[in-house]
């Protein structure tokens, strides 16, 4: 078996009558930051609980860091960082403890906790902030925060989902540099975006219309396939092909 | 003439701890497709909430329709349309009950405006009969629209209708935004997508409570014409670039932008040509830099520069 940190095989997922994700395939490079894009409704959301381990596969195989989603999804969720938008820190705690927690979590030793904690805080430029509620802070503060908190265990791959809404154009740039120092350091980041310049930062990236993949590949090679001078482009031609609706 | 008239706001949470808006003052014109563009956090939804009569500001006052958002608040929830940023219909009546209910409310009924929604709801037509609850994120926001446009709405403000919207969906709606301000609505609507700035006659951006820039977007761009550099180059990949364009000297600041770096120098530096010179000797061989006009996003990283980067000390 290749080594990919994930790989897609005839992935497909139905929900009854409906075919959410329809054999989809794809892999992803150890240390590659991959774009997944597609519309409202495409079926990202539900390819994406399957790499992370939430939810079973109809057909087909999935396998992230080397473990199979059908057979050790409790394997996988030990391997890898999860951070969303909507999910990402508890409020109420201080940043201190909603690292201490996660860190617990993943089976940091109480050394590795103090540790990370501490590291996390510095890199962060935290040191004021460190006993604040979460929820006093600003957002991009929390996102920096987040991407932290869900690589303190170093997993080898981490997902993104919409990681960036609604900062200001330098603080999701700021966000974008963690990134891109991860990736640096061997990390498999595996991002969806409505930002189509953020597409562009991809190493590869992937754009699903309707449960399948329409296009894949480095930006280079998709403004290439499709005659057009950015992922945006393509983008746009393709998921107007869309018959679904939404969401 | 103006439809909305913002004069000296001021507003602050907690007891005052927390500032919101801080003496923010500003026009909207009669007609007008108006931007209010900014991150979460900057203030947006406070003034929203101001203007449809919502929430009272702290201090400084303003007009809608040359009412006054104390005074007169009754009279002006007459007369604006308002979708929130949380989708804030009833989830467990249909689509068409959900039109009707507020078509109703207003004193008039959905057949008298029909003509106002007609190219939008036909899109929901055949999920009529489908709880709000259990429409996707798209068909939701059309019908949002749908209800905040049915009493045939002076002036319509809506908050962050795009947030979380895949790029194709956003487009439709800005193109549904321009037909009803041809129709001679005056709009006024917040996003955090800059990129949107395009398709408003003015905008407002935005930060901490304040607005850092008001104009139409190609003058707003001529007037703050930062001298930016474009870096491309395929060595290396963004994170060995920007850490060495950040290590020059010269380099007041420097990020990823799409499929480039937009680089921002020191005065006194020496250009574009010595900046190639210094890339090539750090590996990256194929890198070119070239002199570029800013776009929306330079102009507000520009613009939200600390004071101190803006001078940097000399010496």
């Amino acid at each position: 078996m290749a080594e990919w940190a994930i790989e897609a095989v005839n992935l497909t997922r139905r929900f009854g009558a409906f075919t959410a994700v329809n054999a989809i395939n794809l892999q992803v490079a150890q240390g590659e930051i991959f774009g997944f894009l597609g519309a409202n409704g495409a079926g990202k959301t539900t390819a994406m609980r399957i790499f992370c381990g939430l939810l079973e596969p109809t057909s087909g195989q999935a396998t992230v860091a080397g473990f199979d989603a059908m057979t050790q999804s409790e394997k996988i969720k030990q391997q890898i960082g999860y951070m969303s938008q909507k999910f990402s820190l508890y409020g109420k705690l201080t940043v201190r403890q909603n690292i201490r927690f996660f860190a617990g979590i993943y089976g940091l030793s109480r050394a590795q906790v103090k540790s990370k904690t501490a590291e996390i805080v510095e890199r962060l430029g935290l040191a004021d902030a460190a006993d604040k509620l979460v929820d006093d802070l600003p957002l991009g503060w929390k996102q920096r925060i987040s991407f932290a908190v869900a690589t303190v265990h170093q997993p080898k791959v981490v997902f993104l989902d919409e990681p960036t809404g609604g900062v200001d154009p330098m603080v999701r740039r700021q966000f974008w540099d963690m990134i891109f120092e991860a990736a640096a350091q061997g990390m498999t980041v595996f991002v969806t975006t409505h930002y189509m310049d953020e597409a562009e930062y991809c190493d590869r990236v992937s754009i699903m219309v309707d449960g399948s993949i329409a296009a894949i590949g480095t930006p280079a090679e998709l403004y290439a396939q499709h005659n057009a001078s950015s992922v945006e482009e393509v983008f746009v031609a393709l998921a107007r092909k869309a018959t679904r609706h939404g969401d | 003439m103006a439809t909305v008239v913002v004069e000296h706001v001021s507003k602050a949470y907690q007891r005052g701890t927390v500032p919101a808006l801080r003496d923010m003052s500003f026009d909207v014109r009669s007609g007008e497709l108006f931007g209010l563009i900014g991150p979460d956090g900057a203030g947006k939804t406070t003034l929203l909430r101001i203007l449809t009569t919502l929430l009272l500001a702290d201090q400084g006052s303003a007009r809608v329709a040359d009412l006054d958002v104390v005074k007169d608040y009754h009279a002006i929830r007459r007369l604006v349309g308002y979708m929130p940023g949380r989708f804030s219909l009833y989830q467990d009546l249909s689509v068409a009950e959900n039109l009707a209910f507020f078509a109703t409310v207003f004193g008039t009924t959905v057949a008298a405006n029909y003509h106002l929604v007609s190219d939008i709801y036909v899109q929901l037509e055949p999920f009529k009969q489908r709880l709000a609850g259990n429409l996707s994120g798209g068909m939701k926001q059309k019908l949002a629209l749908c209800c905040a446009l049915i009493h045939e709405p002076k002036v319509l403000f809506l908050d962050e209708p795009t947030t979380g919207v895949d790029p194709v969906s956003r487009k439709e709606f800005w193109d549904m935004l321009g037909r009803l301000r041809d129709r001679g609505i005056t709009i006024v609507v917040s996003t955090p997508y800059m990129d949107e700035a395009a398709r408003c006659d003015r905008v407002a951006l935005v930060q901490h409570g304040q607005i850092i820039a008001l104009d139409s977007l190609p003058a707003m761009l001529a007037s703050h014409a930062t001298e930016t550099f474009a870096v491309r180059g395929a060595t290396g990949g963004p994170f060995h670039m920007l850490r060495d364009l950040r290590a020059y000297p010269f380099t007041k600041y420097c990020f990823a932008f799409g499929q480039e770096h937009h680089l921002v120098l020191l005065p006194n530096a020496p250009g574009g040509a010595a900046v190639e010179a210094y890339m090539r000797e750090r590996g990256h061989a194929t890198v070119s830099v070239q002199r570029i006009a800013p776009n929306i996003e330079d102009v507000f990283i520009e613009l939200s520069q600390p004071p101190s980067a803006k001078e940097p000390a000399h010496g």
